[in-house]
């Protein structure tokens, strides 16, 4: 989580300073999520999310250095900087989509490859407040039900869809309950073992072939939805104080270990001044690699292809692409 | 007499062979009659026995036997887990197909027609097409959809869209556009061993237009090139760029203007994207003059693509007239008879655009 949190932090910095460009939506505050949801799935199964995608790129295997390199557009990004912010892919990890709702329907359909090769494994498919008017998503409920797909829906309500608060964009900001047949849960997002219990307890469901389950995770961002959002047109400053004092995930995980004994000040210290490091280390690369060479502009287009012919802006502007 | 002539050259056999067939005692042909719906559904069953990940899915492809009969017999061969009924929801099963194949499988996701399409067209374009190339290679998608494209009869316009021009616009798909039996076994073979996101674009009403079949073509890796157009019949005063149904309306004015001594080049695209320009361009070359032939609206095109295509290439210095396009009339597609066929290419359209072009 504190990995994340200086991660997303220093793609604050970049972006401020212009070296990351467009599309850049953060996850501080919403950490306990992704970590309590990989602390319960196997690198085995699999997840795919919507844009605010960095933290679920780390935990699902992918490097802060190739991240924040993916951010910057350069070559040593994890998609060579063909991707950026919001498409980032490793294995089991479909990305980073930037059409809101249109990673609900492609969630399912890898949980429908789970069952059809017969493993056990589950597909986690996230979706934001925002996404869930979405009426792809409830096309995906129902086939998902139907055909008793391995699918944990988890919705990530963080209260804002972009500038619109849950209450005036659903008639019902039950989340958990808008998957109607399929069962929901709704589960305290800023609190990582309260995730991380209700994620097991959702792939237990799904491994015993009952189909699929939803999860409604609340939860909050601090940044606005993304770098061009201050966040505070219609949200107090406040409320998002309060939230920061009272509900960080990371202070209350971390004051709960202390607490209990299961940790020292002094070996958070020390490992947020790891942290520190790796992210510092990342940042340099990210801003020292250089930019893909101009050769590569048009690879990548077909998989598994013979090279072909690509019409640069011209007709005499002729360019390759190689699979 | 003048439409068994008409039958039979739609059919794709020459007139010739057919009186010697009559005429004398000869044997058997090593080719068989296969329609069109046949080849596909032959297509599909070959390769869904192949390869274990292959499956079906669209709306009752399953106990229906396909809308359009084309997935006849496949679930009672294969079942429940090979080929599958979906609700009414492509937007849904689009995104669930494309899913599927990011994760391993090998989807055929049949859109009733492809008007249906445009429901899922954000799943194929920003989840198909594009992913290969955002992800740096990463991330394949090898998937098909297919079903009927462009005008039937009598279904008016919100059934007859031609989505050939809107599909082949963008980066990242290959879209395919059979015209006869070893086209669309061939084709879709191919479409379902090809790792990318294929468009495969059928027409209803080929589906029952029977095609003789060469004995290569009926060997189980029989496969057609993507991105390889054919010259379906060779000629020295002009050609003519077609691709679906209207190739057959191109060799039956090529027919007719045979008999006034000017002879055609026809050639059938196959494959709209990637385009076989060299073929066309070869072709230009050689006869000097080009008429392209479609089904579709002339705005923005295949026959716009063409022109601009050899416009920009070296058969330019070639063509002694300008290219000319015969398409669709540019309305939405209207019911009644008179008007339907009134909207789309006829065989004397194409023989009008010749003359002129050829100025005879």
């Amino acid at each position: 989580m504190q990995t994340v949190r200086r991660m997303e932090l220093k793609a604050d910095q970049l972006y401020k300073q212009k070296i990351i460009r467009g599309f850049c939506h953060l996850y501080d505050g919403q950490e306990a999520c992704a970590a309590g949801i990989e602390a319960a799935i196997r690198p085995s199964d699999h997840l795919i999310t919507a844009y605010r995608a960095h933290a679920f790129t780390y935990t699902r295997g992918v490097s802060v250095k190739k991240i924040l390199a993916e951010l910057t557009g350069r070559k040593g990004g994890v998609a060579k900087g063909k991707g950026g912010s919001m498409h980032m892919y490793a294995p089991h990890f479909y990305g980073g989509n930037g059409i809101v709702g249109a990673q609900v329907p492609l969630g399912a359909g890898i949980a429908l490859a789970c069952q059809y090769t017969g493993t056990d494994q589950v597909c986690v498919t996230l979706y934001g407040d925002g996404a869930a008017n979405q009426g792809q998503i409830f096309e995906t409920f129902n086939m998902a039900a139907l055909w008793k797909l391995p699918v944990i829906f988890v919705c990530e309500n963080n209260q804002y869809g972009m500038g619109t608060s849950v209450e005036r964009a659903a008639a019902s900001t039950d989340y958990y309950r808008r998957g109607d047949f399929i069962p929901g849960l709704r589960v305290d997002g800023m609190d990582v073992l309260c995730v991380r219990e209700a994620t097991r307890f959702a792939a237990d469901h799904c491994r015993a072939g009952k189909g699929p389950i939803l999860m409604e995770l609340q939860t909050y961002r601090y940044h606005g939805h993304s770098m061009s959002d201050p966040g505070v047109s219609y949200r107090t400053r406040e409320e998002i104080q309060e939230v920061r004092s009272k509900s960080d995930p990371i202070s209350m995980l971390r004051d709960r270990m202390l607490g209990a004994n299961m940790a020292s000040a002094d070996e958070f210290k020390e490992l947020d001044s790891e942290i520190r490091k790796e992210v510092e280390e990342a940042a340099q690369f990210s801003t020292s690699d250089p930019e893909p060479p101009l050769d590569d502009l048009c690879n990548h287009i077909y998989h598994n292809d013979a090279p072909l012919d690509v019409r640069g802006t011209h007709p005499w502007s002729k360019l390759k692409s190689v699979s | 007499m003048a439409t068994s002539l008409r039958c039979f050259l739609r059919s794709g056999q020459n007139a010739v062979s057919v009186v010697c067939r009559r005429g004398f005692q000869r044997s058997a042909p090593a080719g068989v009659q296969v329609t069109v719906r046949d080849a596909l559904n032959q297509a599909m069953d070959e390769e869904l026995e192949r390869d274990e990940r292959v499956f079906l899915m669209g709306e009752e492809v399953a106990q229906y036997d396909g809308a359009y009969k084309v997935s006849r017999g496949l679930w009672k061969k294969y079942g429940d887990k090979r080929v599958i009924d979906t609700p009414i929801s492509e937007m849904g099963f689009a995104g669930i197909a494309v899913g599927s194949a990011m994760a391993g499988l090998r989807p055929i996701c049949e859109f009733m027609t492809f008007n249906f399409s445009m429901q899922a067209i954000d799943q194929v374009i920003n989840s198909a097409a594009k992913t290969c190339y955002m992800s740096a290679g990463l991330q394949p998608v090898p998937i098909v959809f297919r079903g009927p494209n462009g005008a039937s009869a009598g279904v008016a316009a919100q059934h007859s869209q031609c989505f050939a021009a809107w599909y082949a616009h963008c980066p990242g798909l290959k879209v395919v556009s059979p015209w006869n039996s070893e086209d669309a076994k061939g084709l879709l073979k191919s479409a379902i061993r090809d790792d990318n996101p294929v468009v495969f674009l059928e027409n209803e009403l080929m589906y029952g237009v029977p095609f003789e079949m060469s004995e290569e073509s009926q060997s189980k890796d029989f496969t057609v090139p993507i991105g390889k157009a054919k010259i379906e019949r060779p000629g020295n005063h002009i050609t003519l760029v077609s691709h679906s149904r209207y190739v057959g309306y191109c060799l039956d004015a090529a027919a007719v203007l045979a008999k006034e001594g000017v002879e055609c080049e026809v050639i059938n695209l196959r494959t709209i994207r990637p385009m076989d320009v060299e073929s066309i361009e070869a072709s230009v070359m050689k006869t000097n003059h080009l008429v392209t032939v479609e089904g579709g609206w002339p705005q923005f095109g295949v026959g716009a693509e063409i022109c601009a295509r050899i416009m920009e290439g070296p058969a330019f210095n070639y063509l002694d007239a300008p290219v000319t396009r015969v398409t669709g009339v540019d309305i939405p597609m209207p019911y009644a008879k008179i008007l339907e066929e009134n909207s789309l290419p006829q065989v004397k359209d194409i023989i009008f655009t010749v003359k002129k072009t050829l100025n005879v």
